[in-house]
């Protein structure tokens, strides 16, 4: 197998996340050259510039990527825990659980603050929810949690269902954008960002023992993991994160599945390089998906987990045929 | 010498069934035991308990002269490794690093694994004969090949206290001989390590062992291997009248 070496990675990964920065707060509906952006970044410049690239582009960029990094983030710990590679940050029940407190503050007319609690306090309700079942009288399992997951994940979709059919029309095209997960009404932009600092910061230390997690439970608990305590962290931290950006973005798909994929084919599965490789890589993707979902069809705006799905999917495919 | 590991009225139970009750056994170094029985006997369960993975109905275990239950767990993997029966690779990886992950007690938290590492996971490569497959994906090898890497990380973890479980499964025959004389000249006599083996083939345990566990119907029956190894003893075990005969290096024993 051939990887590319850590040192050259990350500084590769580093001109990526700025790339995509730089095109995120330089390229929108109303043009701007790029002394005027520097100078409105610096807090020069007329006003107009000012308001634009602090008060729109910069936000919506930070929240882009702090809401990539955190879902790749959840992605690539869950998929170690459950020591299977088709688990993703809503395995837990996290976006549906999301998806109907979004959608019935939507529904029930509340104001707009309202929907991103009701998101959060969703999400959160559905892991305590798939936590205390998966959990029930036996031992803790993997596939219970993951089944648990699964499960509960398709009772809110019937909900989802159930709140849509109810909705008046006029409130559709909103409830539908927030389903497929858009970032033109992030409630909040650098709160995300310092709970996925706090949060890596606090995975990191525990990378090697994810690695021996990753050979199998008996073989981690042999080598002096803490196998019991270990997994409720991690655990905990993905469904954190989760909930942050599904509170941020909707239910953006496809990011946290295939990027800790794409890291692991590129760079290897040592967690010490996956994990913050995975959260640059998912922050760079999804920043550069919504710089596009925000000018393709300007001045018009897709919902950027359209264009997570659109361009996630050939990408995937491509590293999985390239790996054999 | 002192006892490397020694139970005190180890009761051990598994879905209400006995596995063993109250028994009492030191392990010194130089040891080299078969824990032998019937399939469902409590075997694994047994030798899982024995590395501290799960907790006795009752009675204690001491592992180098200490409460296995008051040690942090990577103290514990500092003395004593496990292999586990059976593993699978829901991911990738090289043989290397895989075997390197067997150094993962004796480094510190921000530790990265250095030359003395990667020079103590080939030579385990090289004592289980994949040295060869360093840099091929896990995945990609035999049954045989993978179990060679699983005991090459256990070799490059070093412990004192070797708990393997069917060490020798999916091992070819000169494999399985190479291997169980390694382990032999592990815990050979003066030796610090001890080994511990569940085996399902008596005649390897009469051939490499010296002492023997036998779990027969929820009773656990310690010895050395002359006291336990015997046609009687075995045949009312196994349920099968076995007759032990002269073998080229060692006893035999064949079914009748």
């Amino acid at each position: 197998m051939t990887r590319v070496a850590p040192a050259p990675a990350f500084g590769l990964l580093a001109a990526m996340v700025l790339t995509a920065f730089a095109l995120a707060v330089g390229v929108g509906s109303v043009a701007l050259d790029p002394a005027t952006v520097l100078r409105a970044l610096a807090g020069d410049g007329d006003a107009t510039a000012r308001g634009i690239v602090q008060g729109l582009r910069l936000p919506r960029a930070v929240a882009a990527f702090a809401t990539g990094g955190s879902l790749a983030l959840a992605g690539a710990i869950l998929q170690v825990l459950l020591r299977n590679p088709l688990a993703d940050p809503y395995v837990l029940g996290v976006s549906g659980g999301a998806a109907v407190g979004a959608l019935m503050a939507m529904l029930v007319g509340a104001a707009a603050w309202a929907t991103p609690v009701g998101a959060f306090a969703g999400a959160l309700a559905s892991t305590v929810i798939v936590f205390v079942l998966a959990r029930g009288s036996g031992a803790w399992s993997p596939i219970r949690l993951l089944l648990t997951g699964v499960i509960i994940a398709s009772g809110w979709g019937a909900l989802v269902a159930l709140i849509l059919s109810l909705a008046p029309e006029t409130q559709l095209r909103g409830m539908l954008f927030w389903l497929i997960g858009d970032l033109s009404s992030a409630p909040a932009a650098w709160t995300p960002l310092a709970i996925l600092a706090v949060g890596t910061a606090v995975v990191l230390p525990f990378a090697r023992d994810l690695n021996a997690l990753a050979r199998g439970e008996s073989v981690a608990a042999a080598l002096g993991v803490a196998v019991t305590r270990l997994p409720w962290l991690m655990f905990s931290l993905a469904a954190l994160l989760t909930a942050v950006a599904v509170t941020t973005a909707g239910a953006i798909g496809f990011v946290g599945l295939i990027v800790p994929h794409g890291v692991r084919l590129l760079f290897g599965n040592d967690q010490r390089i996956a994990l913050p490789a995975s959260v640059l890589t998912g922050g760079a993707l999804l920043l550069a998906a919504d710089t596009l979902a925000r000018t393709a069809l300007a001045p018009s705006q897709l919902p950027v987990g359209i264009v997570t799905a659109l361009v996630g999917v050939p990408v995937f495919l491509y590293l999985l045929l390239r790996e054999r | 010498m002192s006892a490397l590991l020694a139970t005190r009225g180890l009761t051990v139970s598994i879905a209400g069934i006995p596995v063993c009750r109250d028994l009492d056994l030191t392990i010194s170094p130089g040891e080299r035991w078969a824990i032998l029985g019937c399939n469902g006997a409590g075997k694994t369960t047994l030798l899982h308990t024995l590395a501290g993975l799960r907790q006795p109905a009752a009675g204690t275990i001491e592992l180098d002269g200490q409460r296995l239950d008051a040690m942090s767990p990577r103290d514990v993997a500092r003395i004593r490794g496990l292999l586990p029966q059976d593993d699978s690779d829901a991911f990738g990886a090289t043989v290397l690093e895989t075997a390197l992950i067997g150094r993962h007690p004796h480094l510190s938290r921000w530790q990265w694994e250095g030359d003395n590492d990667l020079r103590i996971a080939r030579a385990a490569l090289a004592a289980l004969d994949i040295a060869h497959a360093e840099s091929r994906d896990v995945r990609t090898l035999s049954g045989g090949e993978r179990r060679r890497v699983a005991l090459a990380t256990l070799f490059a973890q070093e412990p004192r206290l070797f708990l393997l479980d069917e060490p020798s499964t999916h091992l070819d025959l000169a494999h399985q001989l190479a291997l169980l004389d390694r382990l032999t000249a592990l815990a050979g006599g003066g030796a610090e390590r001890a080994i511990v083996m569940v085996l399902h083939d008596v005649n390897l345990a009469t051939r490499f062992c010296d002492h023997v566990l036998l779990l027969d119907k929820g009773e656990a029956i310690a010895g050395t291997a002359t006291e336990l190894l015997t046609a009687e003893r075995l045949s009312r075990t196994y349920g099968v009248r076995l007759s032990k005969l002269a073998g080229p290096a060692s006893a035999v024993f064949a079914p009748e």
